[in-house]
């Protein structure tokens, strides 16, 4: 048992950056849901700044999300804006992909994590709209540098797990937008304790959009006006489904709010969210 | 850009460096190989003769934006080196840049300040303002200068929609980086001298877009019936003119049988009127 003062075994030094990173990321961010949809693919998050943003455009078809550490963040966005416009530029806009895209930061986040004694306290989506929900690409890269290649839905940072398992309960690739939209606003509303909360409103969110009919520039912003549009849109759906499938409990008027059904079914999602290994 | 080994780390930190958002700057830095050749090595003065030119570019201001228009001609010498070449682009949402002179050079020039500019967008979450552009645009080739004393000379015609003022603005340039504003219309190239004399004479103050574009299509007809260099309206193959406008709602290009009923409205005019529509002269009544 006798080692050199102050050796720490390198499984040691890697286990505990690893645990260092996994704990800030899940304890100073709030979750970030980035869900593929009829319409494109849509982009939400609670976050009450109006200038600090956790989603932006990447390129053409391509957005970037993160939670976790801004300034750290901040830096990879801005590298990988770098990184793909010096792609574009040296080759074709059309050889700027999702798939090149995550695979750098992969390399660069590894890197990072193997190389510098702090490690980055983040995790970022880069997510790729295509012609239909079939042709999306969606990737997720952690702290360390490993890309996953998610499908219809991914959800990172704050309680990714169980904010998660709600979406899976509901989700569908046919989803229309404002669908999408109470779905996500749902699933978010009540993370924390898990216990019912106000639904989230447009001052407090974040939601962008990878608009599928747009050409070009696929990325635009959702706030104010449309934002609430959406959300009333959202509400709307909501009503009309409840009268058809009859789903959400008698009770108060106020049932037709946004997080009235999801609320109503939470204890059995966080269940099913406890054995879903789907998370990091 | 695979595995960061010791050299290609270097560049991982040019990634993320906190430097400038100008994407000109960030290649300079990390790869200066990709910048457009700024001088050639032994070249010499007259080395560009042989080399295809882009000829004439005019813009007008109309009350609800700006108006450009290209001809489409390249020439070599000459030689025509290509009739359907396109010599106005766009520059962002809310601009358009043309260019005269050697082809290859303002092709680089104008696909590195797209990106320019759409650069800057991304990492500063806004716009570049109007003369933020111009003077962006200024500098990338003032960055030819050495290219430009060997022969290899290109300048841009700049347009935009300022949204700040809610009017279209032209911006001219000279090799040297000189930017320059212009008031109501503006012309470069070979033919530039023949379209500005019809512009002068058909421009008018709070002119429509229609107006406007009919005004340029005049002008660039002027301009190739006296500069050989400049190509006119090509109705057998249906090459017209490239015209774009920006206004409130963006950029925007006409398509080739939008373009072509211009072109055809101007031609149809000058079969009856070969010098074009003529300027009334009347002393007034006082």
């Amino acid at each position: 048992m006798s080692m050199p003062f102050g050796y720490v075994s390198p499984e040691q030094v890697m286990k505990d950056k690893a645990d260092y990173a996994r704990r800030r990321i899940t304890q100073n961010s709030r979750s970030g849901v980035v869900l593929s949809c009829e319409d494109g693919i849509l982009l939400v998050t609670p976050n009450s700044s109006r200038a600090l943003r956790k989603f932006s455009e990447m390129y053409d078809r391509i957005a970037f999300a993160a939670v976790g550490r801004y300034n750290e963040f901040e830096a990879l966005r801005k590298a990988g804006v770098r990184y793909a416009d010096m792609t574009g530029f040296q080759y074709d806009r059309r050889d700027v992909t999702a798939r090149g895209l995550a695979d750098w930061y992969g390399q660069l986040l590894g890197s990072l994590f193997t190389d510098s004694p702090k490690p980055y306290e983040v995790e970022i989506v880069v997510a790729q709209v295509g012609k239909t929900t079939a042709d999306d690409e969606i990737y997720r890269i952690t702290f360390e540098g490993s890309v996953a290649d998610e499908h219809d839905f991914v959800v990172v940072g704050g309680q990714a797990d169980r904010v998660a398992a709600l979406i899976k309960e509901r989700y569908s690739a046919s989803m229309s937008l404002p669908d999408a939209m109470r779905l996500a606003v749902a699933a978010l509303s009540v993370q924390g304790d898990g216990a019912p909360a106000e639904p989230l409103s447009g001052t407090q969110l974040e939601v962008a959009l990878l608009e599928r009919s747009r050409p070009l520039r696929a990325f635009r912003r959702l706030s104010g006006g449309r934002l609430e549009g959406l959300l009333e849109q959202a509400k709307a759906a909501q009503v009309g489904q409840a009268g058809q499938e009859g789903a959400l409990p008698a009770g108060s008027p106020e049932s037709g709010t946004l997080t009235g059904g999801v609320t109503a079914a939470e204890p059995d999602q966080a269940d099913a969210g406890q054995s879903d290994d789907a998370g990091s | 850009m695979g595995g960061f080994e010791p050299q290609a780390r270097w560049q991982a930190a040019a990634f993320l460096a906190a430097g400038s958002p100008s994407f000109t700057d960030f290649l300079a830095s990390a790869a200066p190989e990709l910048l457009p050749r700024q001088d050639l090595p032994g070249g010499g003065a007259g080395a560009a003769g042989d080399l295809p030119h882009g000829t004439t570019i005019v813009a007008a201001v109309c009350a609800d934006g700006v108006v450009m228009a290209g001809d489409r001609r390249a020439t070599a010498g000459s030689m025509i080196a290509q009739r359907d070449i396109e010599k106005v682009f766009r520059g962002d949402e809310y601009s358009c840049v043309g260019i005269a002179g050697v082809a290859g050079v303002g092709v680089d020039l104008v696909r590195l300040f797209q990106v320019e500019l759409e650069h800057y967008e991304k990492l500063e979450g806004r716009a570049l303002s109007l003369e933020g552009k111009a003077n962006r645009l200024a500098g990338l080739v003032r960055a030819n200068l050495g290219g430009a004393m060997q022969g290899l000379v290109a300048v841009p015609l700049f347009a935009g929609y300022d949204d700040d003022t809610g009017q279209g603005r032209i911006f001219s340039f000279d090799v040297t980086g000189g930017r320059y504003a212009e008031q109501r219309f503006a012309t470069i190239g070979s033919g530039s001298p023949f379209a500005r004399g019809a512009l002068k004479k058909l421009y008018r103050d709070d002119m429509t877009v229609q107006e406007a574009i009919l005004a340029c299509m005049q002008a660039l007809y002027d301009a190739a019936d006296d500069d050989s260099a400049t190509g006119g309206p090509d109705l057998s193959r249906r090459i017209y003119p490239v015209i774009a406008t920006v206004t409130e709602d963006g950029f925007q290009r006409l398509t080739d049988s939008e373009a072509g009923r211009y072109a055809e409205a101007v031609v149809a005019e000058r079969m009856q009127l070969p010098d074009g529509p003529a300027a009334p002269l009347r002393i007034a009544a006082s």
